[in-house]
């Protein structure tokens, strides 16, 4: 009996090994990069063969019918499409993972734009130079931008999003221009008894969405091309304070600071919104959706800006090759095919993605199913991509803590600025 | 999991008594083959828990003293960091970042913050699950009716996966949510402070209580009905009957029950995680973990190193001064041996 007692602090370190097991799991991986960027960068560039293809749930069955169409003209280089789990958090942990065992098996991986740095300065991706190059004279530049990582294209542009502003036509016939237009028209929505305006301010990706846009849109900036951040300006402080003010004199209703997307959304289609902004997505659910009262009675508009269009966040994802692939001109080759105009549309068509090309934007046949492109293409065109860094993870941390702060008024805006920027700074040593 | 280790360590129990055995008394032939038989019995055990427990733990020990990759100002890629030191440790410690305080805005400057809220929602809710799972037990431990029923019923919260039950409450807390409109109010449930602890010690209380419960009842049913019908034939009030009889003798179930919830308590992550995100002091230690692993896996090293030197004195002090004993309590025997 002794003995087993003696046993007990052993079970205990047992017990408590597996829930230490639990959190530290993530943690088995090495974080070995190695500056190689010629040694396999340089490997594999001619080579031709069957190649995998990764991307997150292919929810509207975009991918397959592509890749089935890709296989039948190319016999001799078959993909296999290696579809993830349709978590962003997921995706990204499951592609750096594979990344660190520097495994050949993901030739051409689908990533989301705030992670195409990230992965680039890690020296996974194929930088699209010499014979890998692509053309990108047709995308939209800020689509561009957000797959460009010190000066070099890493990843070929292959869905986009913009914000858009959404608007209850029936109590405001034109939609506002500039941001102080639309606080003006407020009154409009305290008349009717409804919240005025409203995005995404619950503390999450979203929120840095809506705060780089305010930022940007009042010509400020985020961090600048070095990655340092920029936000001791009038500019950046102008930009945050008008969000800071709206919240406090309640054209943002207080509730919004729980909104993400679609409590948004579901507020909109209730009436109880004059102005959101959010993603096309939004359209055809309050067109069609049967809880939506707006249906006949909501306009879309590009988010209104400082004199002129708001400068948007931008969504969407980019295609890269894995600097580890064994087949890069098959890769390469595929890329193409998955960014080609004919693949465009498709992923408009099909999957109501925002295509990267500025030629389709205007193209008959889209915007007749997608009345909402012009407007996008507006968007987009003004767009400014999130910080693009490597240590994207830090900064939208960063931006979402600070100014949830402030537009909470826990915080100064000066305050929460000088604190963002002095977040940012340490999180890139 | 942690019903995983249990059975998992009762079988270590023959072998130092096997081992003893044969350097102390030696000459007995059978006890020593018997003590070898057992060792290799035991062995694939003993080599499965060192891959999948030791391995795990000292890699993390290791990486946490390295440093977290940095970018070369030239070539803007990154590269490995070196050796650390205890820098790592320090870092989050002492709250340092570089030269100075970390600011606010970065994980470095939330780390007592976030261990406070951790024991906070361990304390409150390890309390009230206790409370109301007791109460849960002692009406499930009686006969009547339909209790097999009720005994299912209590379970279906703790079998949903905290992941969905998360979701819902995040539903039910959501401005437009059920909460706000059965009761006419208009609070920001997630989005402020002390309305966001709430929500989560609801939900985790609602989620974790039918398991309490079952625990308790396992004790309460192992008290023998003698033992009562003698406490009232003597005139022992039912007060009396309680405070007398069944705490004393459910308390070796009940205290490995307040463990294993402590335990589990405080590496708590699916519901703040997905009910706030964090936002407005919600930030459990495994949500700084996990979104330090993002940031830098040494530093999330160093971090996890230091949750785990954490919840292992809790599970300690529980052990050694509160004498909750899991082994005992596992083995037919053992049970009720409780200082």
């Amino acid at each position: 009996m002794n003995r087993t007692k003696q046993l007990a602090p052993l079970a205990a370190v047992a017990v408590l090994a597996l829930s230490l097991a639990a959190c530290s799991g993530g943690g088995g991986g090495s974080s070995s990069s190695g500056g190689s960027l010629s040694g396999d960068a340089a490997n594999n560039l001619q080579d031709r063969g069957p190649i995998t293809y990764v991307q997150g749930k292919d929810n509207s069955n975009v991918v397959r019918p592509l890749v089935d169409k890709w296989n039948a003209a190319h016999p001799d280089e078959k993909v296999t499409f290696k579809e993830q789990t349709d978590k962003a958090d997921q995706q990204h942990d499951d592609l750096v993972q594979h990344f660190q065992a520097k495994q050949s098996d993901y030739d051409v991986v689908d990533v989301d734009v705030v992670w195409t740095a990230e992965f680039a300065a890690q020296s996974w991706l194929q930088p699209l130079t010499g014979s890998m190059a692509i053309d990108t004279s047709k995308m939209m530049p800020a689509t561009v931008k957000t797959a460009t990582y010190n000066n070099t294209l890493y990843a070929a542009p292959q869905t986009s999003d913009g914000g858009i502003l959404f608007y209850r036509k029936d109590l405001v016939p034109t939609p506002p221009k500039t941001w102080d237009e639309m606080m003006s028209m407020c009154s409009i929505a305290k008349a009717a008894n409804i919240g005025c305006y409203a995005g995404q301010y619950a503390k999450y990706e979203g929120l840095t969405v809506n705060v780089a846009e305010a930022i940007n849109t009042a010509g400020g900036k985020i961090v600048d091309d070095s990655g340092k951040p920029t936000l001791d300006t009038p500019e950046a402080k102008a930009g945050l304070t008008n969000l800071v003010t709206a919240y406090k004199n309640g054209n943002i209703p207080t509730e919004a600071v729980t909104f993400q997307e679609e409590q948004g959304r579901q507020a909109f289609e209730d009436g109880k919104l004059l102005f959101l902004r959010n993603w096309p997505y939004v359209y055809n659910l309050a067109k069609t959706d049967g809880a939506s009262t707006v249906k006949d009675t909501f306009g879309i508009a590009p988010l209104p800006g400082k004199t002129g269009p708001g400068a948007s966040s931008l969504g969407g994802h980019n295609l890269a090759i894995s600097v580890y692939s064994k087949h890069k001109a098959t890769a390469k080759d595929f890329l193409t095919f998955m960014t080609s105009e004919e693949s465009e549309k498709f992923y408009a068509t099909q999957g109501s993605l925002a295509p990267v090309l500025t030629s389709l934007y205007d193209d008959a046949t889209l915007t007749d199913k997608l009345p909402y492109l012009p407007v996008l293409k507006t968007s987009i065109e003004n767009a400014v991509p999130r910080p693009v860094t490597p240590f994207y993870p830090a900064v939208t941390k960063a931006v979402q803590d600070n100014a949830y702060a402030a537009i909470k008024g826990d915080k100064t805006v000066d305050q929460a600025l000088k604190d963002m920027g002095a977040a940012i700074t340490s999180a890139s040593q | 999991m942690s019903t995983i280790a249990e059975p998992k360590s009762s079988p270590e129990v023959p072998l130092p008594r096997g081992n003893k055995a044969d350097k102390e008394v030696g000459q007995d032939r059978k006890a020593k083959s018997q003590g070898r038989w057992a060792f290799w019995l035991i062995a694939p055990t003993l080599a499965l828990l060192a891959v999948v427990i030791v391995y795990p733990i000292v890699n993390a020990v290791i990486m946490s003293f390295q440093k977290d990759q940095g970018l070369d100002p030239v070539s803007k890629v990154f590269v490995k960091g070196g050796p650390a030191g205890f820098s790592n440790f320090i870092h989050w410690l002492a709250q340092q970042c570089g030269s100075g305080p970390c600011a606010p805005g970065t994980l470095g400057s939330q780390f007592w913050s976030a261990t406070g809220t951790t024991f906070f929602f361990a304390v409150v809710t390890v309390i009230l699950e206790t409370i109301l799972g007791f109460w849960m037990a002692i009406i499930m431990a009686r006969t009547f009716r339909g209790r097999s029923a009720l005994r299912a019923a209590v379970l279906v919260p703790w079998a949903i996966p905290t992941a969905v039950t998360a979701k819902l409450w995040f539903f039910i807390f959501a401005f437009e949510g059920i909460a706000n409109k059965l009761f006419g109010s208009a609070i920001l449930w997630t989005g402020s402070e002390w309305p966001a602890r709430w929500a989560i010690i609801i939900a985790d209380v609602w989620k974790t209580t039918p398991f309490m419960a079952l625990l308790i009842l396992a004790g309460l049913q192992i008290i023998p009905a003698e033992v009562y019908e003698a406490a009232k034939v003597d005139g022992a009030s039912a007060w009396q009957r309680f405070t007398q009889i069944t705490l004393p003798l459910v308390k070796p179930a009940l205290l490995v029950a307040v463990l294993f919830r402590v335990l589990d308590a405080l590496r708590m992550y699916d519901l703040p995680a997905i009910m706030t995100g964090g936002a407005n002091n919600t930030t459990t230690l495994s949500i700084l973990v996990v979104d330090q692993l993002r940031q830098g896996v040494n530093s999330a090293a160093a971090l996890s190193t230091i949750t785990f030197i954490i919840i292992f004195i809790v599970a300690f002090i529980f052990v050694r001064f509160l004498g909750a004993n899991a082994v005992a309590s596992a083995t037919p025997n053992g049970k009720g041996k409780v200082k």
